[in-house]
């Protein structure tokens, strides 16, 4: 009975989100960004945004984040409606963010800090960092690290408040392709150490099909879900398989990347 | 099994030890150089510059000092004797001591430069008296002004000492509030900022008139014109670090859980304080001029004040004096805001330029 309520609480519901910002040209107009977006996402579910550029993506986040209000349309987080931000939905961004004047340790608990708990939850610092393997680097400051390690402790930052649900914008597409897969793996783990929801925005189809339950994917100017394909593929997946080469076929033609016959 | 493939990672195989944390961002190679070089010995040249130029200095002076009565110029011959063998001690202690020899390394140039300067600027005055008295006493004179008028120096400095922190204090204090406040609220930026622009740029020396009309004490009028001085380039620069807080780090902040305090305290004032530090050292720079002038208006005491004494009695050797004591004042001052800085921004080490 517990187990279900917490499911539910963690559910996140998008039904009909619309949102338009001013045309650049002319103030006046207003130029629809987001058309009518609806999903919803059960607790513990992994699911990808794809997309090319310009079809709303990052906005989407940033209006499940809080940090924008749409037009319309309704927001749910479990039951309860999104107004503003708030620490049970965690948001990383591609560049890390971490906070310079800060060290990776310091960084880590901001989220304890900013909610006036580290006191009561101080252990559970090191096991975050712990969880993304930085503790040699609790005292180092944040230029430092690499890109890999700068990622991981933004992951670990957003991961701290227990977030119910995770919104990845495009963490991994500043990496470079072997940091990149190896830091799926990262992401993975962790979703499977602490069954997060996780709503990973990409423009990575190999990385979307390699790490989510489903994927959604987008189409641009006024950005809609045109399509949802469930992955049912055995995790650990294979990058060389057949029937994930034939995933990635098929979304390739569905976006017109598959090139002329 | 998490710790395993935590290790098995070689992006983050942690180092062998502590002390190579990645805390010393220096080049290896570089910082291997620098070391070699420190720690080879001196050769003879540079070791004994200082102590070559100080017997020069010293020949020079002995040469002219026989036509001028002893009174005015043993001191001075004193002190370069005192030059002589300081830096003979010191050429020998550095065999011995390599933190010293890698600061002689560094500093023998600029000490030879200054004794040589010393010894060309008596020969210019005192020796060929190809500058006109008294408005260019020798280095003996000076020395001799600042040997026997030393009490009334020593009051003065302290005096300008304690009207400098007064309104430097005061006026940090309140440039960083109206700083923060402009730079954080709009409508306090829509109302405050053309009142700073306007009225920020006049020099505190100005009002000088205003001030000693309003003000209870010189003192106080002093002080209140420094603070002023300082106000306008630390409200200025909190004002525009503070409104240029990345939108980034503040929306990471926002999902975090941040409340305003959080925001303004631990993301926008941090993210500001580079800024704020340009602004502390424009403030001391225009706090330095101020001091000067204010001391030299309406208060009986400081070193501005005891500048243009000097001067009315055409005692030019006291003027110098004062304005080697200001020197070492003003630059104490400024190498403790440095030191400061380097504390609070040690998280920018490596990534600016210093």
């Amino acid at each position: 009975m517990v187990a279900l309520a917490e499911t539910e609480a963690s559910s996140l519901g998008i039904r009909e989100i619309r949102k338009s910002f001013p045309a650049p040209d002319d103030p006046l107009t207003r130029r629809p960004v987001l058309d009518g977006i609806s999903f919803s996402l059960a607790a513990g579910e992994l699911v990808s945004l794809i997309g090319p550029s310009g079809c709303g993506k990052s906005t989407l986040l940033r209006l499940i984040a809080g940090l924008d209000s749409p037009d319309s349309g309704e927001l749910l987080i479990g039951a309860d409606p999104i107004t503003r931000p708030g620490a049970e939905r965690g948001l990383v961004f591609q560049d890390p963010n971490l906070f310079p004047w800060l060290t990776v340790r310091r960084n880590i608990q901001a989220g304890l800090v900013a909610r006036g708990v580290l006191r009561e939850k101080h252990e559970e610092v090191d096991e975050f960092m712990g969880l993304v393997g930085l503790e040699v680097f609790a005292n180092a400051y944040p230029h430092h690290l690499s890109g890999g390690m700068a990622q991981r402790a933004a992951l670990a930052r957003a991961l701290i408040n227990h977030p119910k649900v995770l919104l990845l914008d495009e963490p991994l597409g500043a990496l470079d392709a072997f940091t990149r897969m190896r830091m799926q793996d990262e992401v993975l783990r962790l979703w499977q150490a602490r069954r997060t929801t996780m709503l990973l925005v990409t423009h990575d189809i190999d990385e979307a099909i390699y790490m989510s339950d489903r994927i959604m994917i987008m189409s641009p100017r006024p950005g809609r879900i045109e399509r949802t394909i469930c992955i049912a593929l055995d995790r650990p997946r294979q990058r060389s398989s057949e029937d994930f080469l034939r995933l990635r076929g098929d979304i390739l033609n569905f976006l017109h990347f598959a090139g002329k016959a | 099994m998490l710790q395993e493939e935590i290790t098995g990672h070689p992006e983050i195989s942690p180092p062998k030890s502590t002390t190579q944390l990645p805390s010393a961002p220096t080049h290896p190679d570089i910082d291997a150089i620098q070391r070699m070089e420190d720690e080879s010995e001196l050769g003879w040249p540079p070791q004994l510059a200082v102590p070559v130029a100080a017997l020069v200095a010293l020949a020079i002076h002995l040469r002219f000092s026989k036509r001028a009565p002893v009174v005015e110029t043993h001191s001075y011959t004193l002190f370069v004797y005192e030059i002589v063998a300081v830096s003979l001690v010191l050429a020998i202690a550095q065999r011995f001591w390599t933190p010293l020899r890698s600061w002689m390394r560094h500093m023998c140039p600029i000490f030879t430069a200054a004794v040589l300067a010393i010894g060309l600027w008596d020969v210019v005055t005192f020796g060929f008296q190809l500058l006109p008295l008294p408005y260019f006493p020798g280095p003996a004179a000076v020395l001799r002004s600042l040997i026997s008028d030393r009490v009334l120096l020593l009051d003065s400095t302290w005096h300008s000492l304690a009207l400098l922190l007064s309104g430097y204090t005061v006026g940090v204090l309140v440039g960083l509030i109206s700083g923060i406040c402009i730079g954080w609220s709009t409508p306090v930026r829509y109302w405050g900022m053309p009142m700073l622009k306007v009225v920020g740029p006049i020099p505190a020396t100005a009002w000088i008139p205003l001030a000693m009309v309003v003000s209870p004490s010189a003192i106080v009028s002093a002080a209140g014109l420094i603070a002023l001085a300082v106000w306008f380039p630390v409200t200025m620069l909190t004002a525009s670090g503070i409104s240029n807080t990345p939108a980034s780090y503040l929306d990471v902040a926002r999902t975090l859980g941040a409340g305003r305090a959080y925001l303004i305290f631990r993301v926008a004032i941090p993210a500001a304080v580079p800024n704020i530090f340009i602004g502390l050292f424009m403030g001391l720079g225009a706090s330095f001029l101020t001091l000067v002038v204010a001391d030299s208006v309406g208060v009986r005491s400081g070193l501005g004040w005891y500048v243009s004494w000097a001067q009315g009695w055409a005692e030019y050797g006291e003027v110098y004096a004062a304005l080697i004591i200001m020197a070492a004042f003003f630059s104490t001052i400024m190498t403790l805001l440095f030191r400061v800085r380097d504390r609070v921004l040690v998280w920018q080490k490596g990534v600016i330029k210093w």
